[in-house]
This record gives C-alpha cells, structure tokens and sequence, in this order.
C-alpha cells in the first residue's frame, strides 16, 4: 500500500513536470510570445525594451527555468487585459465554476443513480425504454444547443428563471455563494441543469449496465437464496458493487465538467474560470491562458491520483495486483 | 455421416468469402430500423452538403446577394424580390436555409478530415505499439494515457490557445486531441491478433515485418477503427461547433453550423428564435444520425457478437 502510494505520488509528479514544459514550449515556441506581448505599431527600441523584460531574450532552458520558478511561487504574471496577477484572477473565479459544477454533479447522481437502477432492474418495461432512448438523447444534443434551447424556453418563452449572471450572493468563508439565496438558486438552476445533462445520461447508463452485470452473478443469487429481502439484495449486494465504476466516472467526469463548464458559463454568462478562458483566449491575454492550463493539469492530475488511491481502497483485487 | 459437423452460420468471418460477407453485413445493418433512417439522413445531409452551391437558394458567402432590408425576416417571409426565406434570414440579411447548406459542409468537412486523420496516427501508433511491444509500447502508452485523462475539450482549448483560431486550427486541435482513443482501441485488437495462427504463419513464412503489420494485422483490427471512426466524426462536428459556437473555430463570413447559432445568440433573447434553432436542428439531426449508424455498425462489427 505504502509503495503502491510513494509509486503513484512519483508518477503524478512527473506528469506535472511533462506537462509544464508541453504548456511551456507550446505557449513560448509555437505561439510567439513577442507578437502577442508587442504593439505592432512598436519601434525597435521598444521592442528589444519589451523583450529584455519578459526575458524573451535568453535561452530557452533558462526561459524555462524562470517560468517553473514562478509556478512554484504561483506567480504566472500579471494579465494583460485586467492588470492584476492571472493566478489571483482565476482564484477569483474558481468559486462559481465549482459551485455550478458540484451543483450539476448532484444533479447527474440524483437523477442518474435512480432512474439507471430503475432501467437496470425492469429493462423489459416501456419506460425503461424511454429512459434508454432519453439517455441517447443526452448523449447527442450538443451542449451549447441544449442550453439555448433552456434560455429560449425557460427565460424567453415563459420567463420563469433568468438567463444570465449569478443573481444574489452570500459571502461564506469570506467567498460568494449563489446556492445560499433564493434569487442565486433560480440563477443556478438552467446552467446547471444543463452541464449535468450529458453527466446523467452518463451516470445513467453506467449505471443500468452494471446492474444488469451484477444481477446474475452466484453473490446475488445466493444472497437471494438466502431470502434476504429485495431491498437488501439491491441496495447492498447490487448497488455496493456498482459503486466502483461510478465513483471512477465521478471523479473523472468532475474534471470534465469543470472544462465544460468554459460552454455553459459562456452561454449564462456565469462569471467563472471557463467565462475567464474564452476570453482571454479571444483576448490573447497569455498569463491568464497559462495559469488556467496549469490549474487544469494540476487539478487532473490531483483528481486521477485520489480515484486510484479510492480504487486501492474499495477494491480489494487492485491493492493485490499492485503487490505483485 | 450425418452427425458431420454441418458448416454453420457461426463460422469465423474469415471463412466466408468477402461478398457474400458484405451481404450479410448489410442485412444485418438493415434489421434496425432506426440505423436504417439514420442511413437515409446521412445520406440525405451529405448530398446536401455536397450538392450546396447547385440546390441554395443564396449564396451566403457572396456579399452581393445579401441585402440588409431583408435581416431578421421570420421563416417564411418573401424578400424584396420575391424569394421566399423558408428558414427566415439573419441579421445580415442570409438566407438561414442557404446558411445551413454551406454551414453543413464545414462542420461535415471538419469532422470527417479530422476523423480521418487522427485515424490513421492513432491507428500507426496503436499497431506499432503493439507490434514492437518494449519501450515504444510503453512510451506511446504512456502518452495515450495522458491525454486520455484529459477531457477532449480542454485538449482542443489548450491546443487553440497555443495556436490561435481558425478552422484549420480546429483541425489540428481535434486531430491532437482524438488521435489517442484509436489508439488504444487498436492496440488492444492488434495485442489479441497478435497470437493468433495467421500471424504466426506469416511469420513462419518469413515475410517482412511492414507487411505483416500492414497485410495482416491492419486488416483484422480496422473494424474496431471503422466503429470509432464513425463515432468520432460525430462527436468531432459537435466539438467544432461548441468551439465556433465560443468563437474560436469558423470565421463569421463563412459560418459552420456551429457560428450560426452562435450569430443567432444574441437575438434569442428578443425572441428572435429561427437564427439559432433552424441551424442547432441541421447540427442534432447530423449528429444523431451519424450515431444511430455508428451504434448499428458496432452492433455488427463487433467480434463478440458474431
């Protein structure tokens, strides 16, 4: 375990360290960093100015060197566009984008666990099919088109809930929330409604096909046979052993709601990292571009070593595997 | 005599001779109704594509033919020379029927170019690494596994953040950022290929190593490519929009589908609805066609099956 543990955390060090030089030598060596940084207009004194200060000038080791000592000191620079430092910028951020992605996390669990049970157990029942069908649904409606079809309906239509923005916040832990007023949730609910609609028909399908592979397995037949009751067969035999693929795909589809939070917050105009990264990608505001990616690969990094590290602890055959 | 073993329809593939093979594939193909439409839809929207500049009944792109008296026309008004807008136009004054035509065949190219591409990399790498096994197996592997654990999005954003916008931008960051499920797919096929028989005779043979990878293995492994080759050109036009639609991808004077809706965006929220919703359909219907085939030609395809 203890190995396996050292193994894993030298593994996720390493990837970090790939992935700053792959950010590195893609920001400074296939992007052009002075024709970004330097008004065009520049004379020539201006620009050796502008390059000797950015130590654009140096070689490329050294560039580098430069640029992972400032990760370590989290500092990436300071953004063009809005004057302050990126990573002080995206902190700001953060929180919406995490609250609107734990929001459509419970969603896609509270919605998905249920009804992919539901499809799993009964599969030959018309609205088994339904569900099945609905879910393909999910899977192919583009997102960005699903959430505007929710502002066209919803907002527009029938005007219950608005379209844009995070409406009132409350500040706990010294961070503002929406989820805590009655105006933030009405806010919440389609941008998030609409980032958990792919997630569901994830969750759902996950989970139907496991119930339908853990079903005749000889553990839920003897459990039966026992004559425990249907309740017990299913919410501890069958549901405890779906659990390993499901947390996997949380975990890991947690991450990927975060990146696609970047459509939904552009569509609500939700004011998180995403919102932060389109534009500043349209703005070729690099500080800020850099310090999102490094966040990004920091954060999956972090997220796939904790799923391995809950894989070795739920399932007992991997923590064996990884002894041999 | 009569208990002989009778040649049966569950004989390996490679028993039956290609024609007769295709037949039955098709049959199959056709016992779904659904991935029979999808068929028929696909090939309805391809020709469409195709056939753009001949059956529109505006030129989008020409400057001339678009005149700004006829924006924002609801579907089914007429224009000021009597052309009736089916779809109604945008806010320059385009036809949204003649847009979507043209606006199919970016989001069609860039999704089957992309697909392809990174077809023929992932597949390379995924045969190579098994074929070689060692530390190109393990070095390779190592790189599909990253990538792999990032979502494709952010991949494209990281490649388009690098590069810039632009539909060949888009390209290159769909191609990067797709290249590694085929290989793993093919990977896995080709490890399972590798010890059978044929291989083995192959090698007895003595024959070169290029033509037993590219003779004998390719072949038995391109199935599983075709499976999500198919798919990816589905999820690949969705992404290309998603990007237009942030506006990183098609420019604005030569939409995909994607950039049309995103022009329409702004007008939703005065109820301006056809902008977005006529070319957000066109977009669904190509994508969940291409799946309904997709999902048929698995069903099939699929050894396990068979």
């Amino acid at each position: 375990m203890v190995t396996s543990l050292i193994r894993r955390t030298f593994q996720a060090l390493i990837v970090l360290f790939a992935m700053t030089a792959i950010v590195f030598v893609g920001v400074n060596v296939i992007g052009n960093p002075v024709d970004i940084l330097i008004n065009p207009d520049a004379n020539a004194a201006e620009k050796a100015r502008v390059i000797a200060h950015f130590g654009l000038d140096k070689p490329l080791w050294e560039q580098y060197l430069r640029f992972l000592g400032g990760i370590v000191q989290g500092d990436f620079g300071t953004s063009f566009v809005y004057n302050k430092p990126a990573l002080g910028l995206i902190l700001e951020r953060m929180p919406a984008t995490l609250e609107l992605a734990f929001t459509a996390l419970f969603i896609a669990l509270a919605v998905g666990l249920p009804l992919g049970l539901y499809a799993g157990l009964y599969p030959n029942r018309v609205s088994s099919k339904v569900i099945m069908s609905g879910s393909i649904l999910g899977f192919s409606l583009p997102t960005f088109w699903v959430g505007l079809m929710l502002v066209l309906v919803f907002s527009v239509e029938l005007g219950w809930l608005p379209s844009n923005g995070r409406g009132d916040t409350v500040e706990l832990f010294g961070v503002r929330w929406s989820f805590l007023t009655g105006d933030g949730l009405r806010h919440l609910l389609l941008p998030a409604f609409n980032l958990a609609l792919f997630k569901t028909s994830l969750v759902l399908r996950l989970t139907r096909a496991g119930v339908q592979e853990v079903l005749p397995q000889e553990y839920v037949k003897f459990a039966r046979a026992k004559g425990l009751t249907e309740r017990r067969v299913i919410f501890v035999h069958v549901l405890k052993n779906l659990m390993i693929p499901v947390i996997t795909i949380v975990g890991l589809e947690f991450g990927s709601l975060i990146a696609f939070s970047v459509v939904t917050e552009s569509i609500f105009a939700w004011p998180g990292m995403g919102k932060l990264i389109i534009d500043s990608i349209n703005l070729l505001d690099r500080p800020v571009i850099v310090a999102y990616l490094m966040m990004m690969v920091v954060l999956f990094v972090v997220l796939n070593f904790v799923i391995e590290i809950c894989y070795t602890l739920l399932d007992p055959r991997v923590r064996l595997n990884a002894r041999d | 005599m009569t208990d002989l073993p009778v040649p049966s329809e569950d004989l390996p593939v490679h028993a039956e001779a290609p024609p007769a093979r295709f037949r039955k594939r098709l049959r199959q193909f056709a016992e779904s109704p659904g991935a029979v439409v999808g068929l028929i839809a696909l090939a309805v929207i391809v020709l469409v594509a195709v056939l753009a500049p001949l059956i529109s009944p505006q030129n989008p792109y020409d400057l001339m033919q678009l005149d700004i008296m006829d924006s924002r026309l609801p579907p089914g008004s007429q224009s000021f020379d009597g052309l009736p807008y089916l779809l109604g136009t945008d806010s320059q004054g385009r036809d949204i029927l003649s847009g979507i035509f043209y606006g199919l065949r970016t989001s069609l190219m860039v999704g089957v170019v992309s697909a392809i591409a990174a077809a023929i990399i992932g597949t390379a790498a995924g045969l190579l690494a098994a074929y070689l096994g060692g530390r190109t197996e393990t070095l390779l592997m190592r790189l599909v596994d990253l990538q792999l654990s990032f979502p494709t999005i952010l991949m494209a954003l990281m490649m388009l953040a690098v590069l810039g916008k632009g539909v060949i931008n888009v390209v290159i960051a769909l191609i990067i950022a797709e290249w590694a499920t085929y290989a793993r797919t093919v990977r896995a096929t080709a490890l399972v290929e590798r010890e059978k028989e044929y291989i083995e005779a192959a090698r007895c043979l003595r024959l070169p190593g290029w033509r037993i990878l590219f003779r004998h293995l390719l072949p038995n492994c391109l199935a599983s490519v075709i499976v999500i080759g198919t798919m990816q050109v589905a999820r690949a036009i969705g992404l290309e929009a998603t990007l237009s639609f942030l506006g990183l991808g098609a420019s604005v004077t030569e939409p995909s589908l994607g950039m049309l809706i995103s022009n329409g965006y702004q007008y939703l929220l005065s109820g301006l609805y056809w902008i977005s919703f006529f070319p957000g359909i066109a977009l669904l219907i190509t994508i969940v066609a291409i799946n309904l085939v997709g999902d048929r030609l698995r069903d099939i395809l699929n050894p396990r099956n068979s």
